[in-house]
C-alpha cells in the first residue's frame, strides 16, 4: 500500500479561514492579531506563500504557534497594536477577535493604521436564532458560535453587522467585501445583502479599507469620535 | 576570505580527543588577524581565544551554532568545569538530543574579550610589559566581543552560524551579532537581555566595581601573584546575585529562616540562610573568577546601548535583516525585565523581521534563563527545530 507524506503540523482548517485566505493575495505581507494556535497562519504560509506574523495572548498559543516554525509575538491586542509601525502590513487580520477586544474601535483602527486593509471576522448578534432566544426564552443566547454562558463569556462587544456596518460608516471606513458566514463557516448564498445577513448570517466577514484622508506620518485621520 | 581553503575545523576534535592532557582553557586559537583593533582605537598586539565544541561540523558547515555566555560563565557549556568541577553551566539544554542537540549541531562557546578563563583579558600577559594587562588593558565593549567572536570563526573556517543564542550578556552579543553581521546570522535567540544598559543596571554594576577597588589588595589592578581583592569581588558577587533573583523566589527558598540553629544570636554571624548563601556564593566566585575581568566585562554591559550605535533608532540595527528572531523574556526578571525584551521586538517588527517572542512566568527571576523552565524550553525546541528544517539540517 502507498504511503503518504503527512505534514503533522498542518491540520484540517476552520472554513472560514479558508476564506479569509482567498482574500489575501500571494506574496503579501499579513499580521494575523489574536492568532491562537496558528492555523490560519499556516496556511497561509505555506498554502498561500503569504509572509504572515501573528499576536497572540496566550502563552499556550504563543508556543504552540513558535514549535510550528510561526513568527509570532505575545501580546494584548488593546495594548500593543500601537507599537506596530503605520503601514507595516498589506492585510491585519482579525478574526473571532474583534467582540473581546476591550476597545473595539480603538483596535479598528490601529488596524487600518498597521495594515493597508483589514479582514474582520465575528459572530453576528442580528442573526434570528439569537433575536429568537431573547424573544422567546428571554435569556441569553447560547449559539454555535457564542457558546460561552454569560457570567464568564470573552465576548464583551457582541454586535450586529448592521452595527459594524455603521461603526466602519462613522470611521470613514470603506467595506470592500463583504461575506456572509454559517455555523459551518461556509459562504451563505441564502444572505447576500448585508441587510438579509443581518438576519441569517451567522457570521460576518469584511474586506476593510481606509481611503480617507491620512496625516504625515501616512496614518489614517479618522473622524472624531 | 576564502573559508573552504581552510582546515575542517573537525580537526581541533580530533587532536582533543586523541588523549591530549585536558587544557582547561578547552581548545586554544591564536588570533592570526593581529593586531586586534578594538572600537575604541586602542589595539591588542596577541589575542587569545579560548572555546569549546560539541558535536560535528557539516559538509556544508551550516550547522554551526554559537553560544554566547553571560558575565560570570564560561564556555564551558556542556563539560564538567575544570575549576569547579561542577556539571557545564547549560547541560540541561545542550547536548545529545537535548534543545541544542550536538547529534545535529556543532556547537561553539568561546571564553569573551576580558574573560579570565583562556581568552585574552586584564590577567593574561601584556606581550609590550612582559607583565600581567592589569588595568592597562583597554576598555573592551559588547562589539568587540563579537568582532572577536567573528574573527574565530573566520579563523575556523565556519563562514555562517545557522543560530547565535545567549542570555542576559550573552543576549546583548546575540543582538549585536544579529546588527553587526546580519548575513551571518540565519536565526538569534537573545534571551532574558536588553539592548540598552539601563541606569539601575549600571548602578548595580557600579556598587560592585566600587566594592572591588575598596579592598586594598585589589592594588590599582595589580594583584597577580598576590593575594588579590577577595573581599570585595566576593561583595559584588553577593550584590550582583541579590540581582539574578526574585523577591518571590528569595522568600520561598529563604524565608527568614535560620543557618543551623534555634534562635538568633544578636551578633553579625551569617543568622538567616540568605546570608550564608550569599556568603557562599560569594566565596566560590572568587575562587574562579578574576576581579579585573569583572570590572571590564561590567563595563563593557555598561557602555552596551545598541541604538546609539545605529543613529538612535534601535529599529535601524536591524533594517533588511533576513535573520530569523526569538526573543524570551521571564515575568520575574526584574534585572532585564520583559519591557527590554519588547523593546528589542518593537524594533524587530518597524524593521519587519522575522520575529517570536514569549514571556514565561517564573519566580526564578533572571537566573531563569539558566534554568530548566519546561515552556521555555518547549519554545527553544519549537523555534530551533522549525529554523533548522527551514535550513535544510
Amino acid at each position: 500500500m502507498a504511503t503518504r507524506e503527512v505534514d503533522i503540523r498542518a491540520r484540517d482548517i476552520r472554513v472560514d479561514l479558508l476564506e479569509i485566505g482567498r482574500m489575501i493575495e500571494p506574496g503579501s505581507r499579513v499580521l494575523d492579531i489574536g492568532c491562537g494556535d496558528g492555523d490560519l497562519l499556516y496556511h497561509l504560509v505555506h498554502d498561500r506563500r503569504v509572509d504572515a506574523r501573528g499576536m497572540e495572548l496566550t502563552r499556550e498559543g504563543v508556543n504552540a504557534c513558535v514549535a510550528r516554525g510561526l513568527s509570532v509575538v505575545q501580546g494584548d491586542a488593546d495594548r500593543d497594536l500601537v507599537d506596530y509601525p503605520t503601514g507595516a502590513f498589506d492585510y491585519a487580520i482579525l478574526s473571532q477577535t474583534l467582540q473581546a477586544m476591550r476597545d473595539t474601535r480603538a483596535g479598528l483602527e490601529q488596524m487600518l493604521r498597521i495594515g493597508r486593509r483589514a479582514i474582520v471576522s465575528f459572530p453576528n448578534f442580528g442573526h434570528w436564532s439569537v433575536r429568537l432566544q431573547l424573544l422567546f426564552r428571554g435569556r441569553m443566547p447560547d449559539t454555535q458560535t457564542l457558546e460561552y454562558p454569560w457570567y464568564n463569556t470573552p465576548n464583551i462587544h457582541l454586535c450586529t453587522i448592521r452595527d459594524f456596518i455603521e461603526l466602519c460608516a462613522e470611521l470613514g471606513v470603506t467595506i470592500e467585501r463583504f461575506l456572509a458566514i454559517d455555523a459551518g463557516g461556509k459562504r451563505s448564498r441564502t444572505a447576500n445583502s448585508t441587510r438579509r445577513a443581518n438576519l441569517m448570517a451567522e457570521q460576518a466577514l469584511f474586506l476593510l479599507a481606509f481611503n480617507g484622508e491620512r496625516d504625515s506620518t501616512g496614518a489614517p485621520i479618522y473622524r472624531p469620535r | 576570505m576564502n573559508s573552504t581553503a581552510l582546515p575542517h575545523p573537525n580537526y581541533l576534535r580530533a587532536r582533543r580527543q586523541s588523549g591530549q592532557t585536558e587544557d582547561p582553557r578547552g581548545d586554544v586559537l591564536r588570533l592570526e588577524a593581529v593586531p586586534f583593533r578594538l572600537i575604541s582605537g586602542a589595539e591588542l598586539p596577541e589575542v587569545t581565544v579560548a572555546y569549546q565544541t560539541y558535536g560535528t561540523l557539516n559538509e556544508a558547515r551550516s550547522n554551526a551554532v554559537l553560544i554566547c555566555h553571560a558575565l560570570t560563565l564560561d564556555q564551558h557549556v556542556a563539560n564538567p568545569h575544570p575549576i569547579t568541577g561542577k556539571e557545564g553551566w547549560w547541560e540541561t539544554a545542550v547536548g545529545p538530543g537535548k534543545i541544542i542537540d550536538t547529534d545535529r549541531f556543532h556547537v561553539i562557546c568561546a571564553n569573551v574579550l576580558g574573560g579570565c578563563l583562556g581568552t585574552t583579558g586584564p590577567k593574561e600577559i601584556n606581550p609590550r610589559t612582559g607583565h600581567p594587562y592589569g588595568i592597562d588593558f583597554p576598555v573592551i565593549t559588547i562589539g568587540d566581543m563579537v568582532r572577536l567572536q567573528a574573527a574565530m570563526l573566520d579563523q575556523l573556517g565556519i563562514p555562517d552560524l545557522f543560530c547565535v543564542i545567549g542570555g542576559s550578556m550573552g543576549g546583548m552579543q546575540v543582538l549585536d551579532w544579529a546588527a553587526r553581521y546580519p548575513e551571518r546570522v540565519f536565526s538569534a535567540i537573545p534571551i532574558a537581555t536588553t539592548a540598552r544598559h539601563s541606569a539601575q543596571n549600571i548602578a548595580f554594576h557600579e556598587v560592585g566595581r566600587q566594592a572591588i577597588m575598596a579592598d586594598p589588595n585589589w592594588r590599582g589592578g595589580d594583584y597577580y601573584g598576590g593575594y588579590g581583592p577577595k573581599a570585595g569581588l566576593s561583595v559584588a558577587r553577593m550584590a550582583a546575585h541579590i540581582t539574578y533573583l526574585s523577591e518571590a523566589g528569595l522568600h520561598q527558598k529563604f524565608g527568614r529562616k535560620l543557618q543551623d540553629r534555634e534562635a538568633l544570636t544578636f551578633g553579625f554571624d551569617a543568622d538567616f540562610q540568605i546570608e550564608s548563601y550569599l556568603r557562599h556564593q560569594g566565596s566560590t566566585f572568587v575562587e574562579r573568577f578574576d576581579a579585573n575581568s569583572y570590572l571590564y566585562i561590567t563595563r563593557a554591559m555598561d557602555y552596551f546601548d545598541l541604538a546609539a550605535d545605529y543613529g538612535g533608532l534601535l529599529a535601524n540595527a536591524f533594517k533588511g535583516t533576513r535573520t530569523q528572531f526569538c526573543v524570551a523574556s521571564f515575568t520575574s526578571d526584574w534585572l532585564y525585565p520583559t519591557a527590554e525584551s519588547r523593546s528589542i521586538v518593537h524594533a524587530l517588527n518597524a524593521a519587519a523581521a522575522q520575529v517570536s517572542f514569549v514571556e514565561f512566568e517564573t519566580d526564578k527571576g533572571h537566573d531563569a534563563f539558566l534554568l530548566d523552565v519546561p515552556e521555555f524550553y518547549d519554545v527553544l525546541r519549537g523555534f530551533i527545530g522549525a529554523a533548522a528544517e527551514k535550513r535544510g539540517i
